[in-house]
């Protein structure tokens, strides 16, 4: 550790652009596809070839030992911050993303044809060699989320990029479910990782290893950690996303599935080494996962056809090495887990280009359809067959190097107290990794050439083998000359292993070690197993093996299924339930919060009851009861409706509120009656919808919500609590001009109030108006016209006796309503209760004499009176700013003009004019509406105020005969 | 006097009669009042975002003093949730304008500018019954606006939507007798007061005007059990209108944020942390909810709307903690879904407008696949809470705060696996929709063409259909780089409204003073 802190740490700024340069560079092969698909690969080319220059810019002083960092703050109240360095891990990925990136533009250059969208394709390319630059040279755990959800993301993009095929589609969101579903347990370990370390830059998590080990919350750090790790690194048993994922295209598969973002989850390990390895969970859970998933992932990669599902499985198997390495939890395997990433990364991606040529050239993948291509596609052949032999570990080339290492490093590990497991387990893997390499060559370019490829295979132009051929190259020369990697070798593992690095030297020959001897029984059985593979094929084939993907599509199908079915079973628009489950809900959360809390002593007493209360409590109950019981006979139930409201507003007199009582009975007979008239055009019996035992729980949920009620009611009213009526009381007439103080309250102290519920007011007009509309217009309007109401109608719509009385009433009805409006501020009364007066008085009229024969005989249009209602009583507020007053500021005085008496003008008497001019509105507003239903239900025009005519009658009644 | 505090009101308020009384056969110029009052409405809360950095602004309505007459309160947290409704406001309503959404039905800009009268009014008010009210208002505009243009689906959805929440506004009546039969004061900063003095031996009746308060605010917010409503009122409201109503379910996380810290809040013997006790398992149901709502959604409409249950999930499970911490984390969650959930609805309706239907099966690409696709592609990251937008911090933040032994497991567990569930669920929509249908246009040489002559709805989105989408999404974005200015700005908002002292003396020391 002392090293580390000897470090010298350098800011450099162009941390920060290397990492931005390929995101700012996914701006441009989008619309550069219009210049041509060279214009397009280069500008891919160039962003990343200048972050790859500028890195290496940087390089020399990375391998001198010193670490490059940046740091700018984003949200430092959580600890996330723009902060970025580079060592010689991050140096030797960042290296490998953008150079195998410029390789793969290259590539995909003459890859992709011209149908497929390249500057889409090169986008996506650029979103994630950006996103994957910023997970191995963040220093930030954080910022690291960041970035690593991104390869998630953009690796869904790119593997559905050929969105028409269901293959491409699966896989992609396989991939992202397995590889999303990791980084989001990574999110939560992660978490506890930074609350141990007390910090969220990497850096200083590095430095405390020891703190980390030792913590409680260790365990659940490194699983949910690792879970994110295993998910991208295609570990068992989450290996099966990797190969679904071969269905992007091909330099897909190489940039993505075997170079760099399948290396993440390895990088993610191989970066928190020094905090989290050298425990024994770390040791059996990293090395025993990756141990199964190397020999797992070769076993099944022998048997595999498809040639990219073959390196896929090979890639799991190659991962699988590498993450038991590091779990092995020692430096020498650490060095040798570096080294191995980059001669993996060699091989397998000249392995993977190579199939696509294969791909592209042969226009098949299945290994049983190929053979023999030897001398068709030469160039080819060298390239593979170089790559495929180097992944067997055949010695001068460099997957012998590491493979030699990584046995010598499992031959003296023990693994639960036994020394041969690992040993012998680590030779099968090797064994049938020589055994799939063999066959790649056997079986696709040896062998007679055939007469039956879907295309005649010949080798593809430069530009697609010089990519591959590029990478061979650096596998011979790294094969013949290891040491000329050993400085990055040595300056990566040191930084993976925090500076301590055992004594090694990377070279071909080791003296005769068991490793040797294991790599020789890993060569030679090897190729005796591909030997009998015809045989061993037929066996697996026929064998019964669990089949990932279908498990896959099956939980995630069935839980889709499920979840279908238990939203459409709980959301599915019956409102009784809804209602059922709320009361219910709000009758038990009330009385468990009641029961939390006691009650302080009554404070008054209970009164006697006299006769008179007693009847109208028995009318309500009786009333209340008839509801319930007549509620479906619509009609009986309004009435009955009726009597509970008028015997509220007796209640509301007997108390003493005169107030509330006229506005009570006002509203009450307003409602009953619009009520009565909206009733004509609906059914006038309600169906009986639910059953019994229904109805008996809602009965059950009703009775105890409304004895909830009943029991808060009577509670409160053996209490007496000091409350701002007193107030009120006091300073209505000094402070609001009047001396009801209901109406001061109404306009003054709580005009706001008051204001708003005009508003509501005005609203239910329009609303209505506007939904009357729409009914109108749909298949409502036809059903209205169909429907015969003639049995319903009276043969005396418009009666003498009524027209009359109603012309006589009017006249005083709005002398009553204008009386009370005036009177408002000091006695009972008010703009509400005006408005609904002469709302009543006009009412009456509509009924008497019909809708359109009022009408006529009317200026105002109902939408301008609401309008000017709130407009007025807005306004009115509004004057106090004149005064510099706040809103609703009232100013009253007194006048005299002879011969009135004195009498007082108030603005908040301008306000209640609004209040009436509303209310006055709203009501008739909707009363239009409902003749409008009329006149489409067939009503006919009454050109008469009444139907006084005897002659008019007898003909009515002759043609209804 | 800051005469400004009740301008977001007024202006709404006088607005919203004239469009729809005097210039209600005339839509460009009633496009063109709405848009521009819109605007101004912006203008004005951004000014008050402003000036709301330092105290809490008292405005005496009436210049009555409080607690006896009505007060506006303009703090960090109104300043903010105005201003929020505001942006959205305009997006939502260039979104409707561009889209012919407002020409479908009666009297769209005058309830939608009642409706935004109505948001801000609750948001401002510093008054208990007034809050009542502005539910009333904002309600009763929402119903309008829910059945705008009418259908046999919507009328069905609007009525339940209009049923269950009369129910809800009769218990928030009931809530409120018993507080106020209790206190005898309806001025939220005089009920902090008063109760501090209630012990927990005589706050039974306290304790269910809390719990029904609660309830009430909870069945606004969409969450368990109370919020059945929610998907069928979003999905088959109209696109625009479902993008507003973001802010309506926030509405209700507002108030349990207000109530239950100033008036309910920590300190407070007779109803001490029984809020945060009953809130937090009923997020954790609703994430759950969500997420199993977005995987077995047959809709796009209906998906949208489970996410955004979800989201309520998971700013809840923030809220419920009422810590610091996590209050400025649920506040950025807060202002990130909003928008979240607005953007996929516009996109929503974009995409709605030129396939038949939103069921989620493929049908021959409309014009714009791919475009429509990179858009729902950035929303739905933002919604799945997926870097790089701003749920991904939201969610961050959120995950930090709740580090409470007790409650870690839980909610960490909900969060993140409801957000897996998320992200295959909008996978596969995004997938069926948009990449599956490419495999069903015809092959470009020979065969018959399907597609018929695009109709009316079928024609590409221009640069203004476009336009709110597109800023919607960006200001996600922006909500993301911008994180660590803005959560400064909320761990003010949060320190505030912990500072229940502060905001009681605001109110009621400057007594008389005007």
């Amino acid at each position: 550790m002392t090293e580390q802190e000897a470090t010298v740490v350098v800011n450099d700024l162009s941390l920060i652009i290397i990492v931005l340069l390929p995101f700012i560079g996914a701006l441009f092969p989008g619309p550069m596809i219009r210049a041509g698909r060279n214009s397009c690969a280069i500008f891919t080319a160039l962003p990343t070839a200048l972050s790859l220059i500028m890195l290496l810019l940087l390089a020399p002083s990375v391998m001198d030992g010193q670490v490059i960092a940046v740091e700018l703050a984003w949200l430092p109240q959580l600890g996330l911050s723009v902060a970025f360095f580079l060592d010689g891990l991050g140096l030797l990925f960042a290296v490998m993303i953008l150079g195998v990136g410029l390789l793969i533009t290259l590539y995909a250059r003459f890859y992709l044809s011209g149908d497929d969208p390249m500057g889409q394709f090169y986008t996506f390319l650029l979103l994630f060699q950006g996103a994957m630059l910023g997970i191995v040279l963040s220093d930030n755990i954080l910022l690291l989320l960041v970035f690593w959800e991104l390869t998630s993301l953009s690796s869904f993009l790119l593997i559905g990029y050929w969105k028409h095929l269901p293959e491409g589609r699966q896989g992609a969101r396989m991939a992202l479910a397995v590889t999303g579903g990791g980084g989001l347990a990574m999110i939560a370990g992660m978490l506890i990782l930074g609350e141990i370390a007390g910090s969220y830059k990497l850096t200083d998590i590095l430095l405390q290893g020891e703190a980390i080990r030792t913590s409680e919350w260790y365990m659940p750090a490194l699983i949910l950690i690792l879970l994110g790790a295993f998910t991208k690194s295609a570990q068992f048993p989450f290996h099966f996303w990797l190969p679904h994922a071969m269905a992007a295209p091909t330099p897909v598969s190489a940039y993505l599935h075997s170079a760099t973002m399948v290396k993440a989850g390895v990088f993610l390990m191989a970066r928190m080494w020094p905090v989290l390895a050298g425990t024994d969970a770390w040791f059996y859970i990293v090395a025993t996962t990756g141990l199964v998933t190397m020999v797992l992932g070769a076993l099944i990669a022998l048997f595999k056809d498809d040639l990219k599902a073959l390196l896929a499985f090979s890639t799991v198997s190659h991962l699988g090495l590498m993450t038991m390495l590091l779990g092995f939890g020692t430096p020498m395997a650490a060095v040798v887990a570096v080294f191995h990433i980059i001669n993996h990364l060699t091989f397998k991606a000249a392995l993977f280009m190579t199939a696509g040529i294969i791909d592209h050239e042969a226009h098949t993948r299945d290994i049983k359809r190929l053979g023999g291509l030897r001398t068709l596609m030469p160039v080819t052949f060298v390239i593979g067959a170089l790559a495929a032999l180097s992944m067997a570990g055949i010695p001068l080339l460099n997957g012998f190097l590491s493979k030699e290492l990584m046995l010598e490093e499992a031959a003296h590990t023990t693994w639960a107290g036994s020394p041969y497991a690992l040993p012998a387990l680590a030779t099968l893997g090797a064994l049938l990794s020589v055994a799939y390499s063999f066959r790649f060559i056997g079986h696709v370019f040896l062998g007679p050439v055939r007469a039956d490829y879907p295309h005649k295979p010949h080798d593809p132009p430069f530009g697609l083998w010089v990519a591959p051929a590029l990478l061979v190259g650096l596998v011979v020369l790294i094969g013949l000359l290891p040491h000329i990697v050993e400085p990055l070798v040595r300056v990566a593992a040191g930084a993976v292993t925090g500076g301590v690095l055992p004594e090694f030297h990377l070279k071909i020959w080791h003296g005769v070690t068991p490793a040797l001897f294991m790599s020789a029984i890993a060569v030679l059985g090897g190729a005796a197993l591909l030997a009998i593979h015809h045989p061993l094929d037929r066996a697996w084939i026929a064998a019964r093996r669990p089949e990932a993907k279908a498990i896959f599509d099956s939980v995630v199908g069935g839980a889709t299924g499920l979840s279908q079915r238990f939203t459409q079973l709980t959301h599915d628009g019956a409102m009784s339930r809804y209602l059922a489950i709320f009361v219910a809900s709000t009758t038990v959360l009330g009385y468990l919060a009641w029961r939390g809390g006691g009650l302080p002593a009554a404070t008054r007493d209970l009164l006697p009851v006299p006769p008179v209360v007693l009847v109208g409590w028995v009318l309500l109950l009786v009333a209340t009861g008839s509801v319930v019981l007549m509620h479906r006979d619509r009609f009986r139930a309004l009435v009955v409706i009726g009597v509970i409201g008028l015997t509220v507003s007796v209640g509301f007199v007997y108390l003493s509120a005169p107030d509330l009582a006229l506005t009570q009975i006002s509203v009450e007979t307003v409602t009953i009656m619009l009520l009565l008239l909206a009733l004509h055009y609906m059914p006038k019996v309600s169906p009986v919808e639910s059953s019994v035992g229904r109805r008996i729980r809602d009965g059950v949920i009703a009775v105890a919500a409304g004895a909830g009620v009943g029991a808060l009611a009577y509670m409160f009213l053996l209490r007496d609590t000091p409350s701002i009526s007193e107030y009120h009381l006091a300073n209505s007439y000094e402070g609001g001009g009047g001396t009801n103080v209901v109406n001061v309250i109404l306009v003054d102290f709580r005009g706001y109030d008051t204001y708003g519920e005009i508003i509501v007011l005005g609203i239910a007009g329009l609303i209505i108006y506007a939904v009357m509309e729409a009914l109108l217009n749909g298949p409502a309007a036809r059903k209205l016209r169909n429907t015969d109401y003639s049995s319903d109608r009276s043969r005396d719509r418009h009666p003498l006796m009524m027209v009359i009385a109603t012309r006589v009433m009017m006249p005083m009805a709005i002398l009553v309503g204008i009386y009370i409006f005036l009177r408002g501020h000091n006695q009972p009364g008010g703009g509400f209760v005006a408005g609904l007066v002469v709302s009543i008085a006009l009412l009456m009229q509509y009924m008497a004499s019909g809708f359109a024969w009022t009408q006529s005989r009317q200026r105002i249009e109902y939408h301008t009176m609401i309008g000017w209602g709130v407009v007025i009583a807005g306004l009115t507020g509004a004057g106090a700013w004149l005064g510099g007053k706040p809103f609703l500021t009232s100013g009253y005085d007194y006048f005299h003009f002879p011969p009135i008496e004195e009498f007082e003008l108030a603005t908040a008497m301008l306000f209640d004019l609004g209040v009436f001019l509303a209310v006055l509105g709203a009501v008739m507003l909707m009363l239009y509406s409902l003749s409008r239903i009329a006149h489409y239900a067939g009503e006919t025009v009454n050109p008469e105020p009444m139907d006084y005519d005897p002659s008019t009658r007898s003909r009515i009644v002759k043609e209804e005969k | 006097m800051n005469h400004w505090i009740i301008a977001p009101v007024i202006l709404p308020a006088l607005l919203a009669p004239v469009l729809g009384f005097v210039m209600r056969h005339d839509m460009p110029l009633a496009r063109t009042a709405s848009i521009a009052g819109t605007i101004a409405l912006m203008a004005i809360a951004l000014g008050l975002f402003v000036t709301a950095a330092g105290d809490p602004q008292v405005y005496y309505l009436g210049d009555w003093p409080a607690p006896f007459g009505i007060v506006l309160v303009l703090d960090r947290l109104s300043a903010l949730m105005v201003l929020v409704t505001t942006i959205l406001a305009l997006l939502v309503l260039i979104h409707a304008v561009t889209t012919g959404w407002d020409a479908r039905g009666r009297h769209f800009h005058a309830l939608f500018q009642f409706q935004l009268m109505g948001i801000t009014g609750a948001f401002l008010t510093g008054d208990i019954f007034n809050l009542f009210v502005f539910f009333e208002i904002l309600l009763i505009a929402s119903y309008g606006l829910m059945v705008h243009s009418g259908g046999r689906d919507r009328m069905r959805a609007g009525l339940q939507y209009v049923v269950i929440n009369l129910a809800g506004s009769t218990l928030f009546l009931f809530a409120l007798g018993v507080l106020y039969s209790t206190t005898g004061t309806l001025n939220m900063a005089d009920l902090a007061l008063r109760l501090q003095d209630i012990p927990v031996e005589e706050g039974a009746l306290i304790r269910v005007a809390a719990m029904l308060l609660m309830i009430v605010f909870a069945l606004k917010a969409a969450l368990f059990p109370v919020q059945f409503w929610l998907p069928a009122t979003y999905a088959n409201a109209p696109a625009p209108v479902a993008a507003l109503f973001a802010i309506m379910t926030k509405v209700g996380a507002y108030a349990i944020l207000r109530i239950h810290t100033l008036i309910f809040g920590p300190g407070i013997a007779a109803t001490d942390g029984m809020a945060g006790t009953w809130l937090f398992p009923a997020a954790i149901v609703t994430i759950a909810v969500g997420a199993i709502g977005v995987l077995g959604a047959r809709h796009l409409m209906a998906l949208i709307a489970f996410s955004v249950l979800g989201s309520m999930g998971t700013l809840m499970v923030a809220i419920s903690a009422f810590s610091p911490a996590a209050t400025t984390a649920a506040l950025y969650y807060l202002v990130h879904s909003t928008f979240a959930a607005a953007a996929l609805f516009l996109l929503a309706d974009l995409v709605t407008a030129r396939r038949a239907g939103d069921r989620l099966v493929a049908v021959p690409a409309t014009s714009q696949n791919g475009l429509f696709a990179a858009l729902f592609f950035a929303a739905a990251i933002g919604m799945a809470g997926m870097p790089p937008l701003s749920g991904f911090i939201g969610k961050l933040m959120v995950l930090d705060a709740l580090r409470e032994p007790g409650t870690m497991a839980w909610a960490w567990s909900a969060v993140l696996i409801g957000s897996l569930v998320t992200i295959v669920g909008f996978a596969r929509a995004g997938s069926t929709l948009f990449w599956k249908s490419t495999a069903l246009l015809p092959a470009a040489s020979g065969g018959p063409v399907v597609q018929a002559e695009p109709t009316a709805a079928a024609r590409p989105a221009g640069v203004a259909g476009l336009a709110s989408v597109m800023t919607t999404i960006a200001l996600l974005a922006l909500l993301t780089i911008f994180a660590g200015p803005l959560v400064g700005y909320l761990d003010g908002t949060t320190a505030q409204i912990f500072d229940r002292d502060g905001y009681v003396t605001s109110v009621l020391g400057t007594e008389g003073e005007t």
